[in-house]
């Protein structure tokens, strides 16, 4: 039944005429249709990538990579070294510059990423190798991660006039949140150059959470943890999830960690995306399982070699 | 988040930091001592070259220290500000000196600005070489058109009497007290600058150009905000150097070599910090008189000037180059260690 048929009962005591009705319940109808169409596709992906194709020189890094990543998921990118997940990373933040194919932002189509307007499109990365700030401390590295929402000039800085000094105070205020999210307490006015290297990764993910992005890109965030930090972190990231509402794009190579965590998987190889799925269909995927995963040995007792 | 509220100390608002009272003494010194106990020999050969190159290495420190664009024209930014400042006074009348030296800040950082703009594709060594055209070509640019020292035949210019809002700055004491006013002045909004938004965006931009620029740092603004800032500051030490140190000066003067002592003060000084440009200046100041006092002392008559100067090269290089191995963080480094250091055994006792 319509929810519409209730509401107009209340004019007058005479019941609506018939065709009336017919054409009412005919609209809502019409309506929930769309509703369900809506459902089944999905509102626009928040991000959406389509036949990537990226070489240096004579070499293919990716080649007509398609990727969709909806809203709210953790999507994992998984694949052997050398496969392309940093180069993909690395063409949605703009650095490098597609050969073919397009990325689109919230149903946005762009021929290549503006690097510098990237945090205002509400999108934050990590890097593969830390790229923190030596000379800044742990707080002012975190707060710089809203400089792009800037928006008083260096002399009203320099005067201390109140807009400078309530944007600077909300940067700091959001980094010390962050700060205590991450439980980074203990190195807040520490210079960042000296701090061990779990720690450093933490301060990455909240410099990029300090953006407040729709969309973060984790490239290898665990890498070189201990099982202990890397279980800790991935709790960060489930937790960053739920509290802001993020879409995050994850390049991970500890397999039992990405299939914990990720909503979906894509997997590359040599370049090309193979396999894209539920952590469940990707553990069951042959071809994964070939290129990636592994194999149980079958050649145990010498045969085959 | 909880917020925990303090009981607020008696001097609310007012933060008492060992580090504040420390530049509070300093300025109490320099402001109500040493103009009383000062001969005029320390403040002609001492404080006013060292003023004005502290302030010269401030501004090279916004640029190099902070900014991470290293640069070989301080001297040409220098002499766009003496010969700026000389200018607006000779050719605008009734204009007060403190705004001419802020035109002439204003002119040195434009100059800064076009200068700078290499750097927005060139890093690094570079970057220092394409710098070297600022030195080259405004000393060229001086010396050709001698309208800039208002057509005096060797080029020299005479600097105009010190006033300001009616108050004369003449002799020594008066000269250094108008020095000292400038970069205190200077030195403290450089001091704002670098702990702002702004401070941290310019360090960003050193450690980590990729990273800054996708975090949404304005990397291409910030880059060429440093070499205007750093270059207004430079100018006004420029203007400093030729009016109240030197009084007559000629482009000659701001040559390459002052170009590297600048950046020596900063480098001995300690890169990134406000207090190195000062450490690094004294140093520079006061050790050729020390090497020529200790060198007349220990040889007699052999040492003498010719001798001094070859002697003075090659202990600054050799102490640059113990500096770049030993002590990369400099002198203020030097300064916080030995500090930490006495703290420990005064802590002990």
């Amino acid at each position: 039944m319509s929810p519409f048929l209730p509401a107009f009962s209340h004019f007058g005591s005479l019941p609506l005429p018939s065709e009336i009705v017919e054409h009412l319940l005919d609209r809502s109808a019409e309506r929930s249709a769309q509703r369900e169409r809506q459902a089944a596709t999905g509102p626009a992906p928040v991000l959406a990538l389509e036949d990537i194709t990226l070489s240096f020189g004579g070499v293919t890094a990716l080649s007509g990579v398609d990727l969709s990543v909806r809203s709210g998921e953790i999507k994992a990118i998984i694949g052997p070294n050398g496969a392309g997940k940093s180069s993909l990373i690395n063409v949605i933040s703009g650095i490098y510059r597609p050969d073919r194919g397009s990325v689109a932002i919230d149903g946005r189509r762009l021929r290549s990423v503006p690097t510098e307007r990237l945090a205002s499109l509400g999108i934050a990365r990590t890097f593969q190798n830390l790229a923190l700030f030596k000379g800044l401390s742990v707080i002012d590295n975190i707060a710089t991660g809203r400089a792009y929402r800037s928006r008083t000039s260096f002399l009203s800085q320099i005067a201390g006039l109140p807009a400078a000094r309530r944007e600077r105070e909300a940067a700091r205020e959001r980094a010390r949140q962050l700060i205590a999210f991450l439980h980074l307490d203990a190195y807040a006015d520490r210079l960042a150059g000296a701090l061990p290297y779990g720690v450093l990764k933490r301060i990455e993910l909240a410099r990029a959470l300090a953006a407040e992005p729709r969309l973060l890109l984790l490239d290898e965030p665990m890498a070189g943890m201990t099982v202990t930090e890397k279980n800790e972190l991935a709790e960060f990231i489930a937790a960053a999830r739920r509290e802001f509402g993020l879409t995050v794009v994850l390049i991970e190579h500890d397999i039992g960690i990405v299939m914990a965590l990720s909503d979906s998987i894509a997997v590359l190889d040599y370049g090309r995306k193979i396999a894209d799925g539920a952590p469940a269909e990707i553990a069951a995927d042959q071809k994964v399982i070939d290129a990636y995963l592994g194999v149980a040995p079958e050649n145990e007792n010498g045969d085959g070699i | 988040m909880s917020i925990i509220t303090l009981p607020l100390p008696s001097s609310a608002g007012l933060v008492l930091t060992p580090k504040a009272l420390g530049i509070a003494a300093l300025l109490v010194v320099a402001y109500g001592v040493v103009p009383f106990v000062g001969s005029s020999y320390v403040f002609e050969a001492l404080l006013l070259p060292f003023l004005a190159l502290s302030l010269a290495g401030v501004g090279l420190n916004i640029l190099t220290g902070y900014a991470g664009q290293v640069s070989l024209g301080s001297a040409a930014f220098m002499a766009v500000g003496a010969f700026a400042a000389y200018n607006f006074n000779l050719r605008v009348e009734d204009l007060p000196l403190i705004v001419s030296l802020v035109l002439a800040g204003l002119s040195a950082a434009a100059v800064g600005i076009v200068f700078g703009l290499p750097s927005l594709r060139l890093r690094g060594f570079y970057l220092a070489v394409s710098t070297l055209a600022a030195q080259f070509f405004v000393q060229w640019v001086l010396t050709k058109f001698s309208w800039f020292s208002n057509n005096s035949a060797s080029g020299v210019i005479d600097a105009p009497p010190l006033t300001i809002a009616g108050l004369s700055f003449e002799g020594p004491v008066g000269r250094y007290l108008f020095a000292l006013a400038i970069v205190t002045v200077l030195t403290f909004l450089a001091h704002r600058l670098v702990t702002s938004q702004t401070g941290s965006n310019l360090i960003a931009v050193r450690d980590n150009e990729t990273a800054a620029r996708i975090i949404g740092v304005p990397v291409l603004k910030t880059k060429l905000l440093a070499f205007a800032v750093s270059s207004f500051i430079i100018g006004v030490a420029g203007a400093l150097w030729a009016f109240a140190y030197l009084r007559t000066v000629e482009p000659a003067g701001f040559n390459l070599d002052r170009s590297f002592q600048i950046l020596f003060i900063v480098i001995i000084g300690g890169l990134a910090t406000i207090r190195g440009a000062f450490l690094g200046a004294g140093l520079i100041v006061v050790f050729p008189l020390v090497l020529s006092r200790a060198g007349a002392f220990v040889f007699g008559d052999i040492f003498d000037s010719g001798v001094l100067d070859m002697t003075q090269r090659i202990v600054l290089g050799a102490l640059i180059i113990a500096f770049l191995i030993l002590e990369p963080d400099g002198l203020s480094a030097l300064l916080d260690r030995l500090r930490h250091r006495f703290a420990a055994v005064f802590g002990r006792a």
